[in-house]
C-alpha cells in the first residue's frame, strides 16, 4: 500500500507530458520490438515531412506542426496508454500503424471526436463512412489489395484462375486475417482453390508453414506479413525455390528490409503498393536539404527514399493536405480535430496537389466523401530487382473488384453498427 | 512507537483473528480504502484511469488468482494468458448474447466459466508435478489461444477475429464501450478488486487455504494428515480460474475495449502475471498487489520520466526501460528472494521494535 501511495505521488509527473503546440500530429510509433524494422522508417518519414513543412514553409498555413512521438512497440496496451497521454494535447489525427491498436481506438476516437486515419491497414469496413464517422482508410484497404493481387495473378495466368491454387500466408492476428473473407468470395467468383496458412507472432520460425506450401504446391502465394516475418518468408521462399514472380506481398511486406537479406534469391518478388517508390521526387531533395543536412531528421537520415519512409511521408502529406483544406474551409489557421475530420471527409488529392507538394505522380488521385471513407482503392504491383537493389512499379494503379468488396464492406459495417448501436450518418 | 500491539486490547476471538490485528495497520487499511473509494474517483481523468489504475487493478486480480494456485497451492501455471482469454471471450459471448443482463453478472459468469475450464486443465495436476505441470498448463495456453483464433463462433464471425466490447451500463452509467467516464470504470473495477481480495484473503486464512498450503509444502504429508489432494488441487484451480477469468473479462471489456486472442492473451501475458507474483511474493495477497504495481506502473513511470521530462528519443527510452526493469527484478530477487511482500513483512517487524531494536 505504501507503494500505491508512492506511485500516486510519482504519477503526478504524468500530467505534465503534453506539449502545447499549434497543430499536433501525434505519432504512435514503434521503434522497438519485432516490428521495429517497419516502424522506424515510417515514423522517420512521418516526422521528417512535418519538420520539412516547419523549416521550409514555416508550418502549415503559418501554424507550426508538432509531432509528439509515443512508443507503442506494436503493443495494444501501450497503444491505449499513448492515446490517452496525447489526446488532450490538441491532437488532430491519429495514425497508429497497427491494426490491433486501430481496433481499440475506433470506438475511443469516435467518442472523443478525433479522426483516425489508417492508410492501407486497420478495419477495412471503415470505408463505410455512414457507420464509421471518424475513421478513414483512404486511399486503399486490405480487401482492395487482395482483389488487385488476385487480378494480377489472373492476368499472369492468362486470364483465368480456374483450377488454380492460391495460398494466403498471413500473420495470425487481426491484420493478417482481414483479407480472408474477400479471398473466399473471390475464390467462389473466379473458381480458384483458396487456403490460408497462418504464421504466429512474431514469425521468426516458419519451417512448418513452408513445408505445408511445398506439400500443397500452390500456384500463387499472397503474403500478409509484417516486420521480421517478411524477411523470413522471402528467405524461405528462396530456399524452396518457389518462383518469386508468383509470390506477392501486401504493401506492408514489400520494403527493402524484407528482400535484401535474401540476396539474389529475392529477385522478382512482388508486392502491392499504393504509392510510388524510389527517391526521384523533388520533396526528397528538400528533405535532404532542410531536414537531414540540417541535423533535424527524426532518425539517422539513412532511410530517405525507402518504401516505408516514403509511406510515412505520404501519410504525413495526406494529413497536412487535410489540415490545409480544413484551414481554407474554416478561414482560420488554428484548426481543431472536428474541423480536421470534416476536411478529411471532403479531401481531394489531385495531380496538382501532389505536384505542389513536390510529389508529382506519387499516388493515385482520389476523393473522399461522407459515404466513402476509403477512396477509390487503387493499387499497383511493384517488383524487386536484386541486381539494382530497387523496387519498381510494374503496373499502373489499378482498381479493385468493387462488386465483391462493396457488399462485404456493407455487411461487416452493418454488423458493427448493429452490435454497437451506431446511428447512421450522411443522411 | 505507533506500530505495536500494546494497548490494543482484544476482548473476543473475532477481534483477535481479524486480518489486521494491529491498530495502526487497521487504520492504514481504512485510510487506503477511503482514499481509493472516496478521494481518487474525484481526481482522476482518462489518462490516469486508462494508463495506471485500470491495468493495476485488473492485473492485481489476475495476480491474486495465480497466487492462489501457485503461491498457496504450489501448482505452477503458465496458462494464465489462455485462461484470461477464456474470461474475455466468455464475457464477450455473454455480453452479445444477453445484452439486457447486467455486465457485472456477465463478468462473474465469465469467471465461473474460466474456473470450469481451469479445472479441466488442472486435472493432470493430480498425476504430474512441478515443471511437468508447467508444461501441461503451457499446452493450455497455446490450445486456448489457437481455439479462439480458429473457431469463428467465439468472435461472432467478424472479419478479422477481433472482439469489440459494446456499451453496457450499471445503474444507467456506462462502464464498457467508448463513452465511459473515468470514475465509473475505475469504481467498477475497484469494487470487484476489493471483493476479490477480501474473498481470497479469507479463503486462504481458513481451512481451504490451510489445505492448499499443506499440499504446497508436502503433498504426501498432507494426504497422511487427511487432506484430500483431489479436492484441494481442483478447488485451487477452480478458484484461481475464477479470479483470472474475471481479470480477463475486465481487461477486455473495461480496459481494452477490443481484443484478439493471440495479441492480447499470448504467452507473454502468462509470464507477466507469473513475474508479478514472483516479484510481489508467492503466497501473499498484498504481494499480488505489490507485484502488479511494480510491473504495470514502473514502465509507465519510467517512460514519463525519460520521454516526458528528459525528452529522450522514444526508442532509447523504451530500451532503457527494459534494462532498468530487468535490473530491478534481478536486484530485488537477490536482495529479497521472497518478493516485495517479504520486504513489507520485514519492515513491519522492524517497525514494531523501533526505536529500540534490542
Amino acid at each position: 500500500m505504501k507503494l500505491k501511495l508512492a506511485t500516486l505521488a510519482l504519477g503526478a509527473t504524468m500530467a505534465a507530458a503534453p506539449v502545447m503546440a499549434d497543430l499536433v500530429f501525434p505519432s504512435l510509433s514503434y521503434r522497438t520490438g519485432p516490428f521495429a524494422a517497419g516502424g522506424i522508417p515510417f515514423a522517420d518519414g512521418y516526422a521528417d515531412y512535418f519538420t520539412l513543412l516547419n523549416e521550409r514553409d514555416g508550418g502549415i498555413g503559418g501554424e507550426m506542426a508538432s509531432v509528439p512521438e509515443c512508443e507503442t512497440a506494436y503493443n495494444t496496451e501501450k497503444g491505449v496508454e499513448c492515446y490517452e497521454a496525447t489526446k488532450d494535447s490538441g491532437a488532430l489525427i491519429y495514425q497508429p500503424l497497427s491494426t490491433g491498436i486501430t481496433y481499440q481506438l475506433i470506438p475511443k476516437v469516435t467518442a472523443d471526436g478525433i479522426p483516425l486515419h489508417t492508410m492501407g491497414y486497420g478495419r477495412t469496413s471503415a470505408k463505410n463512412g455512414k457507420v464509421f464517422s471518424h475513421v478513414f482508410n483512404y486511399p486503399v484497404n486490405y480487401w482492395d489489395g487482395a482483389s488487385v493481387g488476385v487480378n494480377h495473378f489472373m492476368k499472369q495466368a492468362g486470364g483465368s484462375l480456374e483450377g488454380k491454387k492460391i495460398t494466403l500466408l498471413h500473420f495470425n492476428g487481426a491484420y493478417g486475417r482481414e483479407p480472408i473473407p474477400t479471398l473466399e468470395a473471390l475464390s467462389a467468383k473466379h473458381g480458384f482453390d483458396f487456403n490460408a496458412i497462418p504464421i504466429d507472432y512474431p514469425g521468426q520460425e516458419q519451417k512448418s508453414q513452408w513445408l505445408q506450401i511445398r506439400r500443397e504446391r500452390p500456384d500463387f502465394i499472397l503474403f500478409w506479413g509484417w516486420g521480421v516475418m517478411n524477411q523470413v518468408a522471402v528467405q524461405e521462399a528462396a530456399n524452396i525455390r518457389f518462383p518469386m514472380e508468383n509470390f506477392m506481398g501486401i504493401w506492408w511486406s514489400g520494403s527493402e528490409n524484407d528482400v535484401i537479406p535474401a540476396g539474389d534469391g529475392a529477385n522478382g518478388y512482388k508486392s502491392l503498393q499504393f504509392h510510388n517508390v524510389g527517391n526521384d521526387f523533388p520533396v526528397f531533395d528538400d528533405i535532404q536539404k532542410y531536414v537531414v543536412d540540417a541535423g533535424k531528421a527524426a532518425g539517422a537520415g539513412d532511410q530517405v527514399g525507402t518504401v516505408l519512409y516514403n509511406r510515412g511521408v505520404y501519410a504525413a502529406f495526406l494529413a497536412a493536405e487535410a489540415a490545409k483544406q480544413a484551414q481554407a474551409a474554416n478561414g482560420t489557421s488554428a484548426i481543431d480535430a472536428s474541423m480536421m475530420r470534416d476536411a478529411m471527409e471532403s479531401l481531394e488529392i489531385t495531380a496538382a496537389t501532389m505536384e505542389a507538394a513536390g510529389l508529382p505522380g506519387f499516388g493515385p488521385e482520389f476523393k473522399v466523401s461522407c459515404e466513402n471513407h476509403g477512396g477509390d482503392g487503387l493499387a499497383a504491383v511493384g517488383q524487386w530487382d536484386a541486381a539494382s537493389q530497387s523496387w519498381s512499379l510494374i503496373s499502373d494503379f489499378e482498381p479493385s473488384d468493387g462488386s465483391v468488396i462493396g457488399p462485404l464492406v456493407d455487411a461487416d459495417s452493418a454488423a458493427y453498427a448493429e452490435e454497437n448501436k451506431v446511428a447512421m450518418s450522411c443522411n | 512507537m505507533f506500530y505495536r500491539e500494546a494497548g490494543d486490547f482484544k476482548t473476543s476471538y473475532r477481534e483477535d483473528n481479524q486480518t489486521f490485528p494491529i491498530k495502526f495497520d487497521r487504520y492504514r487499511y481504512y485510510s487506503v480504502m477511503f482514499a481509493a473509494f472516496a478521494v481518487v474517483p474525484f481526481l482522476i481523468n482518462d489518462y490516469w484511469v486508462n494508463a495506471i489504475f485500470l491495468p493495476f487493478l485488473i492485473y492485481s486480480i489476475a495476480a491474486i488468482g495465480l497466487n492462489i494456485l501457485t503461491g498457496y497451492c504450489g501448482q505452477v501455471s503458465l496458462g494464465t494468458g489462455g485462461f484470461m482469454a477464456v474470461g474475455a471471450y466468455g464475457c464477450y459471448k455473454l455480453m452479445t448474447a444477453f445484452p439486457e443482463v447486467s455486465i457485472l453478472i456477465h463478468v462473474i459468469l465469465a469467471g465461473g466459466v474460466t474456473g470450469m475450464v481451469c479445472v479441466l486443465f488442472g486435472l493432470p495436476s493430480l498425476r504430474i508435478k512441478g515443471f511437468y505441470l508447467a508444461v501441461a498448463t503451457l499446452a493450455a495456453q497455446f490450445f486456448l489461444v489457437w481455439l479462439f483464433n480458429r473457431v469463428p463462433w467465439f468472435y461472432n464471425y467478424s472479419a478479422s477475429g477481433q472482439i469489440n466490447a459494446p456499451e453496457r451500463t450499471i445503474f444507467g452509467i456506462a462502464v464498457t464501450g467508448p463513452n465511459t467516464q473515468a470514475w465509473a470504470t475505475y469504481l467498477f473495477c475497484l469494487v470487484i478488486v476489493t471483493v476479490c481480495a477480501l474473498v481470497a484473503r479469507n479463503l486462504t486464512r481458513g481451512m481451504q487455504g490451510r489445505q492448499w498450503m499443506a499440499i504446497r509444502d508436502m503433498d504426501i504429508a498432507a494426504e497422511i494428515i487427511g487432506v484430500n489432494p483431489l479436492k484441494a488441487k481442483i478447488s485451487a484451480f477452480a478458484v484461481s480460474g475464477f479470479f483470472v477469468g474475471i481479470a480477463g473479462a475486465l481487461l477486455f471489456a473495461v480496459y481494452l475495449g477490443a481484443a484478439e486472442a493471440g495479441d492480447s492473451f499470448g504467452i507473454t501475458k502468462s509470464f507477466l502475471v507469473l513475474f508479478m507474483i514472483i516479484i510481489g511474493g508467492l503466497g501473499s495477497i498484498f504481494g499480488s498487489f505489490a507485484g502488479a504495481a511494480f510491473l504495470v506502473l514502473l514502465p509507465v513511470f519510467l517512460k514519463n520520466v525519460l520521454v516526458g521530462w528528459l525528452g529522450w528519443p522514444t526508442d532509447m527510452a523504451a530500451h532503457l526501460e527494459f534494462i532498468i526493469v530487468g535490473a530491478l527484478i534481478v536486484i530485488f530477487l537477490i536482495a529479497e528472494p521472497h518478493g516485495l511482500a517479504q520486504l513489507w513483512r520485514v519492515a513491519k517487524e522492524k517497525l514494531r521494535l523501533w526505536p529500540f531494536p534490542h
